[in-house]
């Protein structure tokens, strides 16, 4: 096995794995669910967790459940589970349609949803859908409960609010009005890749003007979030290609952009310029 | 000549598209490679993180074994040599002794009894390293002041091959036109699917060892590594088991299995190590990098005349076993002039030692390159005379065989106007240009490449020897015999992984004698099973390997009639070798050839010593070389505000000769392309300013992936070698030779309302954009300042 030394512990119970988490967390206690991104860095030996914390057995983190208003998503619940809509409500078309971006088949069929927002890579298309539509993250240790904000939650490339004996226990994502219309476009070198950029947006009309627009952008600076510049460029204009192409502008322009070797900050706000507008033609 | 419709059917077994006899134990899990065996010592090297220092001092857990080149007292280093070029020859230590040279290079070997434990033991190892300014790109390495890789390489220059055709002055200087080209092809890893790999076990009662390992040239292992551990080869025995890929890396002498091969003696145990994709990635032999300065001078017709090279080839930190690192900058002087009729040649080619890890043979060698280069520079030249991108092509290309190249190759016959006119035609380039203008209009970028290119194959020792190399490779033996049983058994010195081989030379054998491809059985990949070899490298296999099967079974058919011409007591002429038997023609007068053999062992007696027991023959081969041909022509779609570039459509005409197996050719020539589009757009090894490297996992070093290779279209024309006795030409190498040019020739063709021109291998969605950035500020610029924009 290519990683350091780990202890595995697998609980039964949410209580049995927040107290073992709390007990092992000041040892670099690390969750595992579905293993797609914490396995990967453990290979490569750039973290060794001591122990994992493997929530796969823990009955009752598996459920998607819809209350009407709200759509909660366990900690357990895979990538796969949204191929088709979980619910009746343009918020499950929006999963699915975002699902198929997400890496390769095999992934999604082991990854899990909240397992990528707690991994809070800039690039996770999940960590840019709560982002989006300000869901709230629900964390649980032995001191209790905590509901954090989708704004709030990510502070940075991989890094989260979260402490360490906390555990995601769920996410809950507001159903949205039955006439929201949607749109998401994703930029990567090859298909399943991580997103260089990727845009998701949503809007209604009223009297055909674009009212309650959002427009997150992930995979162009450190973690996802709105642009409410974009969003501004958007609230009260008729749809169509001369608005579209402005609040890309502005999106572009309003970003503090990742840089890496091959990535400069004037290509990464032309693909943040491309996959906003691809974002929002797709919606129109 | 025979359309591609029409192919597999026919009498013979040769030209029968038969499902590959090796395939069914891979495909349902039977395989069986190197890291399938069991050890009792497991190795996990230690490697610099540094790409330049002195290596001051190794600290090890207290109680592990841990093997530095100070233990490795005796061994010599690997000195590959050529005797032309101005060739420094330099010595790779298995072990970093005393220097490192690249990030990766292997410093230290940690045993255990386990793998999982080695790997636990090497973590903890420190190294203590005084590092040094390292220089990682070519033409900084030529710079004066330039840091000293070697102090037996001053100024990096570790090899300079020079020609000037006698008339090149007077016809250059006459030229009505010069175009030229400054090409950058960026470094590459061949990426098999199985990484490196090695197992070595000693055998207490008779002193041997057997080492297994993942090689595409076994004999050779054995004599690199006999000679540097300085110990009988008769002492060695070297497995090539299934090997998943090697695309000439594997081609090259791992320092590695040295290691271990010192450890199994040392030891007097078995020892095995598995390299992981990190380590491939970064010490597995890179490829690929080198600068091109091409200039051609054309006459008014558009007729180049005179071509004038400057190749600066990245070598790394050593030169490789056995090839040395002249095999790029060697290859690309040769072959420089490709597929065109051009008689004066000038050229620099020059071999250049860096802190990166050492380069290797790649699938191609230097042609993608060089061809990528070429076909840039001919598009570049239609542009400059005004004409058709195929129009120029048909002006230049070589029509008449057999040809002398300005480098005094010779091209045996050859089709390189008739692929192109089959590619043209295939695709339907007026209906493109149609949708092309269409889709412009819209605001979508389509564009069409073609590349024509010739490849080199199944070249014998004369052909190397012109590369002074030491170790000089060419010939192949294959040994056939017919057993008692009557099965055939074919044993050969190449060494295939993936070729089909096992399949293409049964096919050859069956013709010969009358039998059927499944009662043969081909041997290779063991040094005590078969003839002393080359290996499976270079596009050979198939020409040369399969020429000597077929010299072999001639001279086994030639014996089987003489057996059945006794025993039927017939005329060696009326004998037929038919359907596993030996008929008299003419009557029902048969023996099954399995009788005959079993006659030939056991009932010797009868042949009142005319015949000589037994039924093995050896056939030996040692051709002088056949080029192959071909036309890709790629279609793609750039999206301007990304940069990303879609390859909608790949259309390639080949010639290789006769086609013995075309299903397996086809496989070929796919697999191929798929790693020349990886090439075009993807796959690029980044070291940062400090030597380190930056594309050291599948998510930073991109090969392509199923989604990114379009349908490939494949028309072939025959053309029978006189130059390869079985009338083949090999085809391993072409699909990645000319799809990097098919490729971006197109995206320049695409961009072209932009002006802009890539020159540059992989045009990366990055490179593309900046392009169209600089374009776009040019055009801004002109405006403003009341010029025309293009």
């Amino acid at each position: 096995m290519k990683p350091a030394p780990f202890v595995r512990h697998v609980p039964k119970t949410l209580d049995e794995a927040l107290k073992i988490l709390a007990d092992v967390a000041p040892q670099d206690g690390r969750v595992l669910a579905g293993g797609q991104s914490l396995v990967p860095i453990m290979a490569f030996r750039l973290a060794k967790p001591a122990h994992l914390v493997d929530i796969n057995e823990v009955v009752g983190l598996d459920k998607v459940i819809s209350d009407g208003t709200t759509l909660t998503i366990g900690a357990r619940v895979r990538h796969a589970a949204f191929h088709k809509s979980v619910v009746d409500n343009p918020l499950g078309q929006l999963l699915s349609a975002v699902v198929r971006h997400i890496a390769h088949y095999p992934i999604r069929m082991r990854g899990t949803f909240c397992g990528s927002l707690a991994h809070a890579d800039p690039a996770s298309e999940w960590c840019l859908v709560v982002a989006t539509l300000d869901a709230t993250l629900v964390a649980k240790s032995t001191r209790g409960e905590r509901l954090i904000a989708a704004k709030d939650f990510f502070a940075g490339i991989m890094s989260t609010a979260l402490a360490e004996d906390e555990l995601l226990a769920e996410a809950r994502l507001p159903l949205l009005a039955s006439d929201v219309r949607f749109g998401f476009n994703e930029f990567n070198r090859r298909a399943g890749d991580f997103a260089m950029a990727a845009s998701l947006v949503t809007y209604r009309l009223n009297a055909g003007k674009i009212a309650e627009a959002r427009v997150g952008l992930g995979g162009a600076e450190s973690f996802p979030r709105r642009i409410v510049e974009a969003e501004a460029a958007l609230n009260g204009k008729t749809p169509g290609d001369t608005v579209f192409r402005a609040a890309a502008e502005a999106a572009a322009k309003a970003i503090d952009p990742l840089e890496d070797h091959q990535t400069n900050a004037e290509y990464r706000r032309d693909l943040v310029r491309a996959v906003v507008r691809r974002a929002l033609e797709q919606s129109a | 000549m025979s359309a591609h419709g029409t192919r597999g059917s026919g009498t013979t077994w040769v030209g029968r598209a038969i499902r590959r006899l090796e395939d069914p134990a891979l495909i349902t899990g039977k395989g069986r490679f190197t890291a399938d065996l069991p050890a009792i010592h497991w190795v996990r090297f230690v490697r610099s993180t540094v790409a330049a220092g002195k290596l001051t001092k190794v600290h090890a857990p207290k109680g592990a074994m841990v093997i530095t080149a100070a233990d490795l007292k005796g061994v010599k280093k690997i000195t590959p040599m050529l005797h032309k070029f101005n060739y420094r020859p330099v010595g790779q230590p298995a072990l970093a002794d005393g220097m490192v040279r690249f990030t990766g290079e292997p410093v230290a070997a940690v045993v255990a009894a386990s793998e999982e434990e080695a790997e636990d033991i090497a973590d903890q190892v420190e190294l203590s390293i005084d590092e040094t300014t390292p220089v990682t790109d070519a033409r900084r390495a030529l710079e004066a002041g330039a840091p000293q890789v070697h102090a037996e390489a001053p100024g990096n220059v570790i090899l300079e091959g020079k020609v000037k055709t006698p008339d090149f002055d007077t016809v250059w200087n006459g030229a009505h036109k010069i175009v030229k080209v400054e090409a950058r092809s960026r470094r590459q890893n061949a990426t098999p699917m199985e990484p490196r790999g090695a197992h070595a076990s000693y055998d207490v009662s008779t002193g041997r060892v057997t080492l297994t390992c993942t090689t595409q040239m076994p004999h050779l292992t054995r004599t690199a590594i006999c000679d540097v551990l300085a110990f009988p080869e008769s002492d060695l025995r070297v497995i090539a088991p299934d090997v998943g890929g090697g695309f000439g890396q594997k081609m090259s002498l791992a320092s590695e299995y040295v290691v271990l091969v010192w450890l199994a003696r040392k030891l007097k145990s078995s020892v095995a190590w598995t390299e992981d994709r990190r380590e491939n990635l970064i010490a597995g032999f890179h490829s690929r990098d080198q600068h091109i300065t091409l200039e051609g001078a054309f006459d008014r017709q558009s007729k180049l005349v005179a071509l004038k090279a400057d190749i600066v080839s990245n070598v790394g930190a050593y030169s490789c076993f056995p090839t040395t690192c002249g095999v790029e900058p060697l290859m690309a002087m040769a072959e420089m002039p490709g597929p065109y009729d051009v008689q004066q040649y000038a050229c620099l080619a020059r071999g250049v030692i860096t802190n990166t890890c050492t380069m290797a043979p790649y699938r191609g060698v230097s042609r993608p390159v060089i061809t990528f280069t070429l076909e840039r520079l001919m598009d570049k030249a239609a542009r400059a005379f005004a004409i058709d991108p195929i129009d120029i092509r048909r002006r230049n290309l070589i029509d008449k065989f057999p040809y002398k190249s300005a480098m005094g190759l010779e091209y045996d016959d050859a089709t390189y106007k008739e692929t192109l006119e089959m590619a043209v035609e295939a695709v339907d380039v007026p209906a493109f240009r149609a949708r092309q203008k269409e889709a412009r209009a819209k605001g979508r970028y389509l564009g069409i490449g073609f590349a024509t290119f010739s490849e080199r194959t199944g070249y014998g020792s004369p052909a190397f020897a012109a590369r002074g190399m030491e170790i000089t490779p060419g010939w192949e033996t294959v040994i056939v015999s017919v057993d008692p049983s009557g099965f055939v058994e074919a044993r050969i010195g190449s060494s295939p992984h993936g070729q089909g081989l096992r399949t293409t030379l049964a096919q050859i054998i069956a013709d010969a004698i009358g039998t059927t491809p499944e009662m043969i059985k081909v041997v290779h990949g063991d040094t005590d099973r078969a003839p002393y070899g080359w290996g499976t490298f270079a596009s050979r296999s198939l020409v040369i390997s399969g020429g000597a099967t077929l010299i072999a079974a001639r001279k086994v058919r030639a014996k089987l009639i003489k057996i059945a011409s006794h025993m039927l007591e017939a005329a060696p002429d009326d004998i037929v070798l038919a359907d596993g038997s030996a008929k008299v023609a003419g009557t029902d007068r048969a023996i099954p050839i399995a009788k005959l053999a079993r006659e030939a062992y056991t009932q010797t007696h009868r042949f009142k010593g005319e015949i000589e027991p037994g039924l093995t023959e050896t056939g030996h081969y040692d051709p002088p070389g056949t080029f192959s041909n071909a036309c890709h022509d790629a279609i793609v779609d750039v999206d301007a505000e990304t940069g990303h570039v879609k390859v909608e459509r790949f259309v390639v005409a080949e010639d290789a000769g006769l086609i013995i197996n075309p299903m397996i050719a086809d496989g070929q020539v796919h697999g191929g392309i798929a790693q020349g589009i990886g090439n075009a757009l993807l796959e690029e090894i980044i070291y940062d300013d400090n030597g380190g490297i930056l594309t050291a996992t599948l998510a930073d070093y991109l090969p392509p992936t199923a989604h990114e290779i379009p349908p490939i279209e494949l028309h072939h024309i025959e053309t029978p070698s006189p130059n390869s006795i079985t009338k083949a030409k090999g085809l391993g190498e072409g699909g990645c030779i000319g799809a990097p040019a098919a490729v971006v020739n197109a995206i320049n063709d695409a961009l072209s309302p932009f002006g802009v021109e890539i020159e540059e291998i992989p045009a990366t969605p990055q490179r593309i954009r900046a392009a169209l950035r600089s374009a776009e500020k040019h055009s801004a610029h002109s405006r403003a300042s009341g010029n025309p924009g293009p």
